[in-house]
């Protein structure tokens, strides 16, 4: 049987990690994270996990590496976590890059397994724990390192320079204002309805996201702002790299500037992992049981802009579509059946694929795994033949994601199997084929 | 021998239910306390409502993603559990035994369908080794606890069905058979099969987590 071992990838920031440790210092901290951060919950998983291997087939990469164990969930925990508790931390540095390797970059923490574990164990939680104590070591893979050290230094993702961000914002609000004259992307600009929040790539290399949010709302005709100031990213990759230091400090600032602005409500983009920062994660490091300032996924918020007429289709998207269910925002939030509101309000013809809503397969990019850069990227893309193959006996060509980190692994996938597809964010959609303002060009 | 049996019947019987109950509860108490010092934040989230209407799914057969996909799997577990936990209770010669003692008894079936259960949670138990030896997603992950606790599962219905076909000696047969009984409720809190105690809270928990933080369903 083939493990962890017979597949190492070199990757320089996990080596570099390495080669600083010492190995006195592998077992005090190991010890210092099971004792300070973990207690019942891990305890109960290591006793009650049966290791009956029901949970095999839930996984993407065990599905997709046709049925190799070590690629399934209990597997994974296995190889990672039962070796550390085994040892009681004694573990060594060969050992070491093996957990990195499989916590980083063989799960996606999409807790689809789940729904296969008759005691409810949560692999993800397993899987993060093994992060932490690999991020505490120093032991993290180059690329998301990188994302991490960005969050801690600028407070987003990607480096984007606070005047690098105003720019964007006043660019698009230029340009924008060809096609809408009276648009505005209104910054700092105190107690409106709701502040938008993006993730860093919006800003980076997809600001024609950006556009179109302003133009939607400004057909909906709604009272929103934007920050200039940090705090504007809602992404959050210091929570996959195991750095709750820097994920809490994130997560404050994100919620400190919405108060700041006295806004009612945050409304994110079409982001997955975002929501599960500012939702299920951070918040509890932070010790708030729900979020200071409500947070409503814009799947929620189209939602509502359609269903109260605020926004009206001229036309629909033509043709068939079909829809990607993220895990973030569907098995963490339960967005399914809006999300399919949505669709159909904007396309004329949707075809399920099959399995969906929350039982539906991960794109294989979520939970930090395509932030590991393109050392791991064969690993995400071959590990996940089973959604390429899940696609294509859709037989359609318009794929629906609402969730960036979705978009870049489908995008992959689609390429290396050759799947004649092309993908779509909702606001791609709603921007293109809503009813426009009267003072509006003809738009595209 | 007879002094054996004695001893199983009597002061052996009693220290095995007594480690068993006070067993369970101080490893339940202790675990809840644990939560309580290092667990706040899910112990925050934990509701009845969702937690119990995950179990509910869950004691269901084929009423989870997991049981459906795992067809022969699912009829083994709950036939297994079923016959794991209510035979003991009915079955006509321990009923005789506490009425024997203590001169209360109640229902049991015919000897003969419980002597076929028995048989099949043997069966079960025998489908299970197969799995692990099998089944390279199983065997990958087998340890020696694991064949240890099937062992000890195992034995009870084992001896139970020899013992009632008097194969073998039967003083020999049924002293083992009670011994292995008692074996297994010491073991229940302190191995694997604690699953028994503890699995109910972690599918509770993550039935919370869904129904109240992730708003969709965990089956
Ligand atoms: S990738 Fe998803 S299904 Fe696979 S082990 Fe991780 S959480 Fe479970
Ligand atoms: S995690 Fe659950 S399904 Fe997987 S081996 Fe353990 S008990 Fe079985």
């Amino acid at each position: 049987m083939s493990t962890i071992a017979d597949r190492l990838i070199d990757d320089a920031g996990i080596q570099r990690g390495l080669n600083r440790l010492e190995q006195s210092r592998i077992r005090s901290i190991i010890k210092g994270v099971l004792a300070s951060e973990t207690g019942a919950r891990l305890k109960t998983y290591a006793e009650t996990c049966m290791r009956c291997g029901l949970c095999a087939k839930a996984c993407h990469y065990y599905m997709s590496h046709d049925g190799d164990p070590s690629y399934s969930p209990v597997g994974k925990v296995r190889q990672t976590m039962w070796e550390i508790l085994k040892a009681d931390g004694d573990v060594s540095k060969q050992q070491l890059q093996q957990f990195a390797q499989i916590a980083y970059t063989e799960c996606n923490l999409c807790r689809r397994c789940m729904h296969y574990c008759p005691l409810g164990i949560d692999t993800a939680y397993i899987i993060s724990v093994v992060r932490r104590i690999c991020h505490k070591l120093g032991v993290t893979p180059q690329y998301i390192q990188d994302t991490a050290h960005s969050h801690a230094a600028t407070l987003n993702q990607m480096w984007v320079k606070d005047d690098e961000w105003i720019d964007s914002l006043m660019w698009q609000e230029d340009e924008a204002r060809e096609e809408f004259p009276t648009l505005r992307i209104p910054l700092e600009k105190e107690g409106a309805d709701f502040m938008y929040s993006v993730i860093a790539p919006e800003p980076k290399f997809r600001t024609q996201l950006i556009y179109q949010a302003a133009a939607i709302f400004n057909a909906a005709g709604l009272d929103w702002t934007m920050p200039a100031t940090p705090g504007w990213d809602n992404s959050n990759m210091a929570m996959f790299s195991g750095d709750a230091e820097v994920m809490s400090r994130v997560e404050r600032a994100h919620y400190e500037t919405a108060q700041r602005l006295r806004v009612k409500r945050i409304v994110m983009g079409e982001c997955g992992h975002a929501f599960r920062a500012v939702c299920d994660v951070a918040n509890r490091w932070l010790g708030w049981k729900v979020p200071p300032v409500p947070v409503v996924h814009s799947v929620e918020f189209f939602w509502d802009l359609l269903e109260s007429g605020k926004i009206r289709m001229a036309s629909k998207h033509p043709g068939t579509v079909t829809i990607h269910d993220p895990c973030n925002i569907i098995r963490g939030r339960g967005l399914m059946d809006k999300l399919r509101d949505v669709v159909h309000h904007i396309c004329e013809d949707v075809v399920e694929m099959t399995p969906n809503r929350e039982h539906n397969y991960c794109c294989c990019a979520g939970g930090g795994v395509i932030n590991c850069g393109p050392p791991f990227k064969k690993v995400r893309v071959i590990g996940n033949k089973i959604k390429a193959e899940q696609l294509k006996a859709t037989g359609v060509h318009t794929l629906i994601a609402p969730c960036h980190n979705c978009h870049g692994g489908l995008e992959d996938i689609i390429k290396h199997f050759e799947l004649d597809m092309h993908i779509y964010f909702l606001g791609d959609i709603i921007y293109k084929h809503m009813e426009r303002p009267a003072d509006a060009g003809g738009g595209e | 021998m007879e002094q054996l049996y004695a001893l199983a019947v009597g002061p052996l019987a009693w220290a095995a239910a007594a480690i068993f109950v006070f067993g369970s509860l101080y490893r339940l108490v202790r675990m809840y306390n644990l939560a309580k010092e290092k667990d706040g934040q899910a112990l925050a989230y934990m509701s009845w409502k969702f937690g119990l209407r995950s179990l509910a799914h869950w004691f269901t057969p084929f009423g989870s993603l997991g049981w459906k996909e795992n067809p022969l799997e699912t009829i083994a577990t709950f036939v297994f559990h079923i016959g794991l936990i209510l035979l003991p209770l009915v079955v006509l010669g321990h009923v005789v035994l506490v009425e024997q003692f203590h001169g209360f008894s109640w229902w049991s079936p015919p000897e003969m369908v419980t002597d076929i259960v028995a048989m099949v949670v043997v069966v079960c138990c025998a489908f299970f080794a197969l799995r692990r030896l099998m089944k390279p997603e199983v065997r990958f992950v087998t340890s020696g606890q694991d064949w240890l606790v099937l062992i000890i599962a195992c034995l009870p219905f084992l001896t139970g069905v020899l013992a009632y076909h008097h194969v073998g000696p039967n003083l020999v047969m049924t002293t083992l058979h009670i011994l292995s009984g008692e074996l297994m409720l010491v073991a229940i809190p302190f191995t694997r099969l604690s699953h028994m105690l503890f699995g109910l809270f972690s599918r509770a928990y993550t039935g919370s987590e869904f129904g109240g933080v992730r708003h969709a369903n965990d089956w």
